[in-house]
């Protein structure tokens, strides 16, 4: 079956981010960026389901700016098969990324669509359930297991009270948790070969879809910051402070 | 205005948070409604109507509902949503799970997270594991938005006499099954809900170890959490996770045991009123945004801790 993985170029997650001076928004001049975390995630299990038999290709997709290809391109070296970058300079909103990513579900018709949970830009967690809900398929968030078996997939989820298993007729849509594998590193050889890999590049208005935003950000601030207190010497002062001055047991 | 709050429950009972996503549907103002979708949840629409501020409860009683699948519920909440201004819910894993299809089904954009009302198009919520916070406008008709519960004081639960109506709506998508669930059973005060918490990292060792953080837990009532770290390990199950990715935690002290300070676990305890620190390594990231810092071995450091309460 095909699969269709979703990658997003953002921030690397080692790098602080530092907000304008003009609160327009975070600096990312000369920032090192990177595929999303929960990205690699999703790769990395399409990645697996092909070496176990279970999918026969992987395509890669992501939406942005032309260097998002280097995304791409990292995304063929682990092991897909082809890519396709939806370029665009502007910001994409989640829903108008899930309206781009349901136009190449529809070409494409993958059994199979894998995102991460939610990428460490925006923070937002909504692509995934939103191109689940647009293409009419089930979905299962958050993962930390997916077995596929016939034409259903099971899918266990890591939720607020522990962990639920939900079972999806295919297709269906998968977003991963930090549990559910850990990448691998791409090796050299791979990476040379990544480079001959078809990759397409396309304009939204190629999939018929609008870019437009109905939500602005009006501003962008620092996060009130805490200052570091004291070292206390010992367990004794410590909890006299927490009993005496901070009063909080 | 009108707003449609989705109340967080176990059929049994409301989840506390559900008041505070109560409070940031009074901060955006107008009629407020809950819808309680479940199975047996009854009771669960019981207590919603006592809740402060809540003008009616529907109540969505099916077994298409019982497991919060989100194929079924949006199907739900988007047909009722289109006829309201704002559709809440708190940020929590059924939120995040559920309400995103909604906003697609509504051809509107989702507000994630929020932790702040500027008026009824325009909130405030984190980016960036919280080092960068945004004001965020919306022209949608129906704004859908989930809520962080530890951005907004709880309404009251008490003294509320809402109507509660059954509707007689059921979506049943058809795609989806409940196989499943392995719920974490704890007697402490659920994480995000604590007023102390006491989290272990890595330098915790294994699991086994996480009994003296439990000791000292239950002395002072707190909740036990984690870092990424010591889940990734399998010390201890995920649903005790803090951070960008995991529960965040606001309670009025949080103790950090063994763990280094990462900006992914920072942004989910970084709103504690009180934050200790325990690490052996006086250089740890941790101890920057630590009230109280001590530097010492942990093994030493939490029994003595345990003894001295
Ligand atoms: C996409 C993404 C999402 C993430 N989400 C989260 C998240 O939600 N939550 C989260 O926590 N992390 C998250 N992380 C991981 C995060 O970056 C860190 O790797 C993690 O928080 C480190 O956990 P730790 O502090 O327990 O481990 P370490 O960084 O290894 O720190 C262990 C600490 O224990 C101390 N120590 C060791 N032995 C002792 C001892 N005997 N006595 C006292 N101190 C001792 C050490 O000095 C050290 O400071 C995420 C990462 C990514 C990439």
């Amino acid at each position: 079956m095909k699969v269709l993985v979703a990658v997003k170029r953002v921030i690397d997650y080692n790098v602080k981010v530092r907000v304008k001076a003009d609160n327009t928004g975070v600096d990312l001049t000369n920032i090192k960026m990177a595929m999303n975390p929960f990205c690699e995630i999703a790769v990395e299990e399409a990645v697996r389901l092909k070496e176990k038999g279970v999918a026969s290709e992987i395509i890669v997709v992501s939406i942005g700016p032309k260097v998002a290809q280097e995304q791409i391109r990292t995304a063929l070296a682990l092991g897909a098969d082809r890519g396709i970058l939806i370029e665009t300079e502007e910001e994409v909103q989640s829903l108008q990324a899930a309206k781009l990513l349901k136009a190449v579900v529809d070409e494409e018709q993958p059994q199979l669509v894998i995102l991460g949970k939610q990428s460490i830009d925006s923070d937002n967690n909504q692509t995934g359930q939103m191109l689940a809900a647009l293409a009419g398929m089930p979905q299962g968030t958050f993962a930390s297991e997916v077995v596929v078996d016939g034409d259903k997939v099971s899918v266990t989820r890591e939720v607020d009270g522990g962990l639920m298993t939900v079972a999806l007729n295919l297709p269906a849509v998968v977003t991963t948790d930090l549990r559910l594998n850990e990448p691998r590193y791409a090796s050299l050889p791979n990476i040379m070969k990544a480079k001959k890999k078809p990759l397409d590049v396309k304009a939204p208005a190629d999939l018929g879809v609008e870019l437009k935003a109905s939500l602005a950000i009006t501003k962008v601030e620092e996060p009130p910051v805490r200052s570091a207190g004291i070292k206390v010497a010992d367990v004794a002062e410590l909890v006299d402070k927490l009993k005496n001055e901070a009063k909080v047991i | 205005m009108s707003i449609l709050v989705i109340a967080d429950h176990d059929n049994a009972s409301l989840k506390p948070v559900t008041l505070n996503v109560l409070s940031a549907a009074k901060a955006i103002g107008g009629d407020i409604d809950v819808l309680v979708a479940g199975e047996g949840c009854g009771a669960a629409a019981e207590a919603a109507a006592k809740a402060d501020g809540v003008a009616k409860v529907l109540v969505a009683d099916n077994a298409a509902y019982g497991h919060h699948l989100a194929e079924n519920l949006s199907l739900l909440v988007a047909d009722l949503g289109k006829g309201y201004s704002h559709v809440l819910t708190s940020a929590g894993t059924t939120g995040k799970d559920f309400l995103p299809r909604v906003a697609a089904l509504l051809d509107v954009a989702q507000i994630s997270d929020i932790i702040r009302v500027e008026s009824a198009d325009t909130f405030v919520r984190p980016i960036y594991a919280g080092n960068a916070i945004a004001t965020v406008q919306s022209s949608d008709a129906v704004k859908v938005i989930t809520v962080r519960g530890t951005g907004f004081d709880p309404v009251s639960g008490e003294g509320g006499s809402a109507a509660v109506e059954a509707i007689d709506n059921v979506q049943d998508a058809g795609k989806s099954a409940f196989v499943s669930e392995e719920m974490a059973k704890s007697d402490r005060p659920e994480l995000t809900a604590a007023e102390i918490v006491i989290s272990g990292g890595r330098g915790m060792q294994n699991g086994d170890n996480f009994k003296i953080l439990e000791s000292v837990a239950d002395k002072l009532g707190a909740g036990v959490g984690a870092s990424r770290a010591a889940v990734d390990a399998g010390f201890v199950p995920n649903d005790m996770q803090v951070g960008q990715t995991g529960k965040i935690v606001a309670p009025n002290l949080y103790i950090a045991v063994g763990i280094s300070g990462a900006i992914q676990h920072l942004a989910g305890m970084s709103g504690s009123k009180v934050i200790v620190a325990i690490n052996k390594d006086e250089e740890a990231p941790i101890f920057q945004v630590a009230d109280y810092g001590l530097v010492a071995d942990l093994f030493e450091a939490v029994p003595a801790l345990d003894a001295a309460l």
